[in-house]
C-alpha cells in the first residue's frame, strides 16, 4: 500500500541556492576584504613600517640591527606559534612568560649542582617546561577552570619557583663560547633561524596534520567536534604542552645569547608581546581560525616598531602608550570583524 | 499491510527509560526495514529524543532488546553504534563553520598521506563524488560551511553520514532550520537515500512534510508508540484527528485537576 504512493525513486539533483548575502555597510566590507587578506595586509605594513625607519634612520637596515631586530622579534615569534594554536582552540596561557624565566635557570642549577652534561641539562629543562604545560592543561580540561584565571595562577607559582630556586639572583648560563651555545642561541642569527624553523613546522601542523584541523574543529564547534568523536582533551592538553615547550625552549635560546639569565625576565610583557602579534596577524581571539605565520608578520610589527622608535629616539615610556593603543584597537577590530563575521552567517 | 518478506534492518523491543521518577518510555516496540524511510512524530516529551539517544548509544535502556540486522546488540556506546551502521544528524548538525565542506566531511577520518600529513587531494575528490551521487550541488567543496545556506548544512551533515557508510540514519527534525522550498530539496534528498540502501528514522514536528517523504509513521505518546501505519492519501487527517483527541483530553484532565 505504501507504494503507491512513493514518489519516483531517481534522486533529482538538488540545487541548493546560496543564502543571499546580507549586504554590510561599506565599512565593514572593506574590512571584510582586508580580513581575508590578512597576511598580506599585514606584510605591506611591515614593508611600510621597514621603509618608514630606513628613511628615517640610516642605522636601521645595517646588519649589526638587522641582527639586533632579528633577536628582538625571534622569542615572541617562537612563543606565538604556540599561542596561536591555543588561542585556535579556544584557550590562552598566560603563564608562558614565566616559563620562559625558568627554564634557563633548571638549565644551569642541572649543570651546576646535579652535575648533568649542557644537552642532558636542556632536556630537562625542556621537560620541566613541558610538565607546566601538563600542569595547566589539567586544571583547564580537567578541572574546567577558564583558562584566564587557570594560568594566570600558574604564571605566579612558577614566578615564585624561579625566585625561590635563585635566590632573585641572576646566573650565567653554562659552556660559553662552545658550539652547542653558539647553536642554540648565542650565534647572531641562531634564534631567528630557530625561530623561522619553528614556524615552518608549526605552520605545516596547523594546516596540514589532524592535530592542526582538530585544533580548528574544538576551537570552531567543540559541541560538534566531540559529536563526531574529535578528543577535545587530548587536543587542548596536547597544545597546552606545546605552547610551554615553546616557552621554555625560548628562555634557554636567549640565555645562550646574552650568556645570563634574571628571574625577572621575560614575564607577563614576553606574553602579551606574543599574544598581541598572533591577534595582529588574524587569529581570532574567540578561536576558531589564524595562521602560525600571520602571527610571525605580527610579532615583527610590534619588534619593528619597537627597534625603530628605539633608533629614531621615541621615548620608551611613550612607545608603550602607542604600543598599548595599538595592540587594543587590534584587538577590539578583531572582536567585532568575529562578530560581523558570525551576524553574517545567520 | 507491511511486507513481511523484507527484513528488518532495526528491532527494539519492550524498549523502556527511566530518569529517576519520570518515565521517559515506556515499553517501545519498533521496527526499521531495509531501504525504509520512519518517520517518527510525537509530541514534545514523548520520549523521541530518549529514544533516539538510545539508539545511538548515547545513553542505555533499562530494559528491551535491540536487534540490527536480527542479531541482537547492546548499544553501549556512540563509537560501538556508529560501527553497526548507525548514524545521527543531530539538530546542530556538528559542522564546523571555520572548516571546508570537505574536512568537515572527513572530520575524525581523515585521509592521510603517508602517516601525518593530510591528503587533501583525496578528501576534496571524495567529497566532492559523495555530494555527487547524493544529487547534492555546492558552488565548491572548498568553501568554507559558515558560507552555506541552512539546506546546504543539511545536505554536507547527512552527506557525512552516508559517506561513513551508515545503514541505518537518525535525522533529528532534518528541516527545522530552513524554508519550505530548501525543505522540499533536504525531502528529495532523503527520499534518494532508499537507492543508497539507506534506512532512515526521520523525527519531524511539520507532519505535512514528514508525510511527504515518509513510508511508515510511528507515533510516539507517553513513551509507548500508539500508531504505526503505512503513508496513506488520508493519513494526515488520521493522524491530526488523534493528535486533537489527545489534546482534548489533556485539556479536560488539567481543567479537572484546577
Amino acid at each position: 500500500m505504501a507504494e503507491e504512493v512513493l514518489p519516483e525513486t531517481a534522486a533529482p539533483p538538488i540545487n541548493l541556492e546560496p543564502a543571499p548575502e546580507k549586504r554590510a555597510a561599506p565599512w565593514t566590507r572593506i574590512i571584510a576584504i582586508f580580513l581575508k587578506q590578512r597576511e598580506a595586509t599585514i606584510a605591506i605594513v611591515v614593508i611600510a613600517l621597514v621603509i618608514y625607519f630606513q628613511t628615517s634612520s640610516s642605522a636601521f637596515l645595517t646588519i649589526d640591527n638587522i641582527g639586533t631586530l632579528s633577536q628582538v622579534a625571534a622569542v615572541p615569534a617562537i612563543i606565538a606559534a604556540g599561542e596561536v594554536m591555543l588561542l585556535i582552540c579556544g584557550e590562552i596561557d598566560l603563564s608562558v612568560g614565566n616559563v620562559y624565566a625558568l627554564a634557563p635557570f633548571i638549565m644551569y642549577f642541572g649543570v651546576t649542582d646535579y652535575g648533568l652534561s649542557l644537552p642532558l641539562a636542556l632536556v630537562v629543562a625542556l621537560l620541566v617546561s613541558a610538565l607546566v604545560g601538563v600542569v595547566n592543561g589539567i586544571i583547564v580540561v580537567y578541572l574546567q577552570v577558564p583558562s584566564l584565571i587557570a594560568t594566570l595562577g600558574t604564571l605566579l607559582a612558577i614566578n615564585g619557583i624561579t625566585l625561590t630556586i635563585s635566590n632573585d639572583f641572576p646566573v650565567g648560563t653554562p659552556g660559553p663560547g662552545t658550539r652547542f651555545a653558539g647553536v642554540f642561541g648565542h650565534d647572531t642569527f641562531s634564534e631567528i633561524w630557530w625561530a623561522i624553523g619553528i614556524i615552518i613546522v608549526m605552520q605545516i601542523i596547523l594546516s596540514f596534520t589532524r592535530w592542526g584541523l582538530h585544533t580548528t574543529a574544538v576551537g570552531g564547534n567543540p559541541l560538534g567536534a566531540s559529536e563526531v568523536g574529535v578528543n577535545i582533551r587530548l587536543i587542548k592538553m596536547s597544545n597546552f604542552i606545546l605552547t610551554s615547550l615553546l616557552g621554555g625552549f625560548a628562555g634557554i635560546l636567549e640565555a645562550f645569547l646574552i650568556t645570563s639569565s634574571t628571574p625577572d625576565q621575560g614575564g607577563t610583557n614576553l606574553m602579551f608581546t606574543a599574544v598581541a602579534g598572533a591577534v595582529i596577524g588574524g587569529t581570532a581571539l574567540q578561536g576558531g581560525s589564524g595562521t602560525i605565520i600571520g602571527a610571525f608578520l605580527g610579532v615583527l610589527v610590534l619588534s619593528l616598531l619597537n627597534n625603530g622608535f628605539d633608533l629614531i629616539g621615541v621615548n620608551a615610556n611613550t612607545f608603550n602608550i602607542i604600543i598599548g593603543a595599538a595592540i587594543l584597537v587590534a584587538m577590539i577590530l578583531n572582536v567585532r570583524l568575529q562578530v560581523l563575521r558570525k551576524a553574517g552567517q545567520q | 499491510m507491511i511486507d513481511q518478506t523484507q527484513e528488518d534492518v532495526l528491532r527494539i523491543e519492550g524498549i523502556a527509560k527511566r530518569f529517576g521518577a519520570v518515565t521517559a518510555l515506556r515499553d517501545v516496540h519498533l521496527h526499521l526495514q531495509r531501504g525504509e524511510v520512519l518517520g517518527l512524530i510525537g509530541d514534545n516529551g514523548a520520549g523521541k529524543s530518549t529514544l533516539i539517544k538510545i539508539l545511538t548509544g548515547f545513553i542505555q535502556p533499562d530494559n528491551g532488546k535491540i536487534f540490527v540486522n536480527g542479531r541482537e546488540v547492546r548499544l553501549r556506546s556512540v563509537p560501538y553504534a556508529r560501527s553497526l551502521g548507525i548514524e545521527t544528524v543531530y539538530q546542530d548538525l556538528a559542522l564546523v563553520n571555520e572548516l571546508s565542506v570537505y574536512h568537515n566531511m572527513f572530520l575524525k577520518r581523515e585521509r592521510l598521506w603517508g602517516a601525518l600529513l593530510l591528503n587533501n587531494g583525496a578528501m576534496r575528490r571524495e567529497a566532492h563524488e559523495h555530494l555527487e551521487q547524493l544529487g547534492i550541488k555546492l558552488p565548491s567543496v572548498n568553501i568554507e560551511v559558515a558560507k552555506l545556506s541552512g539546506g546546504q548544512r543539511q545536505a554536507v551533515a547527512i552527506a557525512r553520514a552516508v559517506s561513513s557508510d551508515a545503514k541505518i540514519l537518525l535525522l533529528d527534525e532534518p528541516l527545522a532550520a530552513m524554508g519550505a522550498r530548501e525543505g522540499a530539496q533536504i525531502l528529495d534528498l532523503i527520499r534518494g537515500l532508499k537507492e543508497k540502501d539507506v534506512s532512515v528514522i526521520m523525527i519531524g514536528h511539520n507532519y505535512v512534510q514528514v508525510l511527504e517523504v515518509c513510508d511508515r509513521i510511528n507515533l510516539l505518546q507517553h513513551g509507548e508508540i500508539t500508531f504505526d501505519k503505512p503513508v496513506t492519501p488520508n493519513l494526515l487527517e488520521e493522524i491530526n484527528e488523534i493528535v486533537m483527541r489527545e489534546y482534548r483530553t489533556s485539556k479536560v484532565s488539567h481543567g479537572q485537576t484546577t
